[in-house]
């Protein structure tokens, strides 16, 4: 479980997050829903330690975020950004081996060559391995990045809008395969979506913000309701069932 | 196979030694190869210290087309120089020769050079265009004070500025030849200890701390380690500002690796061949001297122009 804490925090004076307390369970997938600005990434930042906590605090598994060494918290938890400033020209293989970096500081062994080969067998890598990222489309290197995260292999793996600049068609792939890992019992993911669709087809938990406070939590199933939805974004959303599932529809 | 490369690049540095200190070898054999020995140690000196330090500071910055010298750095340098003549008077400024005057140029130059790299960090990194920005002011800036300084000052001393504007492999002084030598190696050795740690660092802060590294921390010291290799590289012989950005261009595409226990020895040794054999080619061929500077600065000029302009950003 990461528990969240009474977790304030502001950038340049305008507050993002409000004394902020919910916890997110483990296993299966939790997304993280709400309107732009309403400090979704912050939270995720926080949680991973990419951002310094201000005020509250975050334990993942019972572990204080501010007060574990980082080295023994990356082999806990494992975050994706979408991707900024790379400065070397990487392969796919290497990128991934880079995701072991928390269990041999430089000196990869036989388990981390073979945990890498099972993270790009998982995202279906295996054939890119030896291409440069700067030579892959956009779904294929988030693919790779993910995987990365997933080499890590760590019970929690953050993930930062996995699905923006994909299409239907990867978007889809791509959850399905976040989707079996959180299955098999070996990931618990949390993630942030835009599409509450995906949210509402994949996701076991969701959690929505707005202007930096919890607005709702819950099952999909329970609170991805017109009335909930239409609130948090300030728009008239409407909501159906179709084939079992809440599907939002934005242009009721 | 990137072994391989190394151990090619190994050789060829060693050819072009060979060539530097044997060829065209007249007269009293013993004194000139002591003169030339110098010159070539301060060549491979400075080469390793540009090509280490640039191909770090591009890792931490995350880009490939700044380099110290493009962020200012060598106008900072003359500013430096001319603000001692200007203090001193151009007679002080000649006599402050050797250690001492050494050591007073490598500390300021570290204390400027860390002020200007920490507008690096922060919520800049990774972005180019406010980094070259930052650059391309900074150097404006450093410059006009430099022409506003000569005019202040006696058209004699002037003279005197004049001389460390360009780059000399010429007149080394033997002492700070072995002062430099003293402080690079540990810097290099502790280097080569983090290179599986820049690995990491290249990949951009957020990747790097999820991962566990002391990224902020970490790029601090790179960045101290960083200014000192150009702060006594450039008391040593004076500014070659693209020298840097060549090098690090052709580390990086000569190796092709994130691998910088391969990068920083490749960088290292380019410079060197780089250097030895232009200088070698400049002396002994041409029989124009100290010219190798404007040459490099050429090619470097062409190359960061081609890196800005031909869309490779990274």
């Amino acid at each position: 479980m990461i528990a969240v804490r009474n977790l304030s925090h502001r950038i340049g004076g305008a507050p993002i997050l409000t004394d902020l307390t919910l916890d997110l369970p483990k296993g299966g997938i939790t997304a993280i829903i709400g309107p732009n600005g309403a400090g979704k990434s912050t939270l995720m930042g926080l949680m991973a330690r990419l951002l310094p906590i201000q005020e509250g605090q975050v334990e993942v598994d019972g572990h204080c975020v501010a007060r574990t060494k980082t080295e023994a918290l990356a082999k806990r938890l494992a975050i994706v950004t979408q991707r900024v400033g790379v400065a070397s020209r990487l392969r796919v293989g290497d990128l991934v081996g880079f995701g072991r970096w928390p269990h041999h500081h430089g000196r990869p062994r036989p388990e981390d060559h073979a945990a890498v080969e099972r993270a790009l067998e998982a995202f279906d890598l295996l054939e890119l391995r030896g291409r440069f990222l700067d030579e892959l489309s956009g779904g294929q290197n988030q693919r790779a990045f993910i995987a990365m995260g997933l080499a890590q292999e760590t019970d929690w793996l953050l993930l930062d809008e996995p699905l923006n600049n994909l299409d239907m068609y990867h978007a889809r792939a791509l959850m399905a395969r976040i989707h079996g890992l959180s299955r098999a019992g070996v990931r618990s993911v949390v993630m942030v979506v835009h599409d509450i669709n995906y949210a509402a087809a994949w996701a076991d938990h969701v959690v929505a913000l707005k202007d930096g406070k919890l607005d709702f939590q819950g099952a999909p199933r329970e609170v991805l309701t017109s009335a909930r939805l239409s609130e948090l974004f300030g728009m008239k959303i409407g909501v159906e069932e179709i084939a079992g599932r809440p599907t939002v529809l934005h242009h009721a | 196979m990137s072994d391989r490369r190394l151990i090619a690049l190994g050789l060829a540095l060693i050819a072009a030694c060979a060539f530097f200190l044997f060829w065209g070898l007249k007269g009293p054999a013993g004194f000139i190869l002591e003169l030339r020995a110098v010159k070539l140690a301060s060549l491979l000196l400075v080469g390793a210290a540009v090509g280490v330090s640039t191909v770090v500071f591009q890792t931490v910055t995350g880009n490939r087309i700044l380099t110290p010298s493009i962020m200012g750095f060598d106008s900072l340098f003359l500013l430096v120089q001319s603000l001692m003549v200007l203090t001193m008077g151009g007679l002080g400024y000649a006599m402050t020769g050797g250690p001492a005057k050494f050591l007073l140029d490598t500390a300021l130059m570290m204390a400027a050079s860390l002020a200007l790299f920490s507008l690096l960090m922060g919520r800049g990194r990774g972005d180019l265009h406010r980094m070259i920005l930052v650059g391309v002011i900074f150097g404006l800036f450093f410059r006009s004070m430099t022409a506003f300084v000569l005019r202040l000052i006696d058209p004699s001393e002037f003279a005197v500025v004049q001389q460390v504007m360009f780059a000399s492999f010429g007149a080394v002084d033997t002492t700070q030849l072995a002062m430099a030598a003293a402080l690079f190696v540990p810097v290099f050795a502790l280097l080569w200890r983090l290179a599986p740690s820049l690995d990491i660092v290249a990949l951009g802060r957020d990747s790097a701390v999820g991962l566990g590294l002391r990224h902020d921390r970490l790029a601090t010291v790179l960045l101290l380690l960083v200014s000192a290799l150009v702060a006594v590289s450039t008391a040593l012989v004076g500014p070659v500002s693209f020298l840097g950005l060549l090098v690090a261009a052709l580390a990086h595409q000569l190796m092709q690796t994130p691998c910088h226990a391969l990068l920083l020895p490749a960088a290292a040794m380019i410079a060197g061949l780089v250097l030895v054999i232009g200088q070698g080619v400049f002396e002994r061929v041409l029989g124009l001297q100290s010219t190798l500077a404007v040459i490099i600065e050429f090619f470097g000029g062409l190359l960061f122009l081609y890196l800005v302009l031909g869309g490779r950003r990274r």
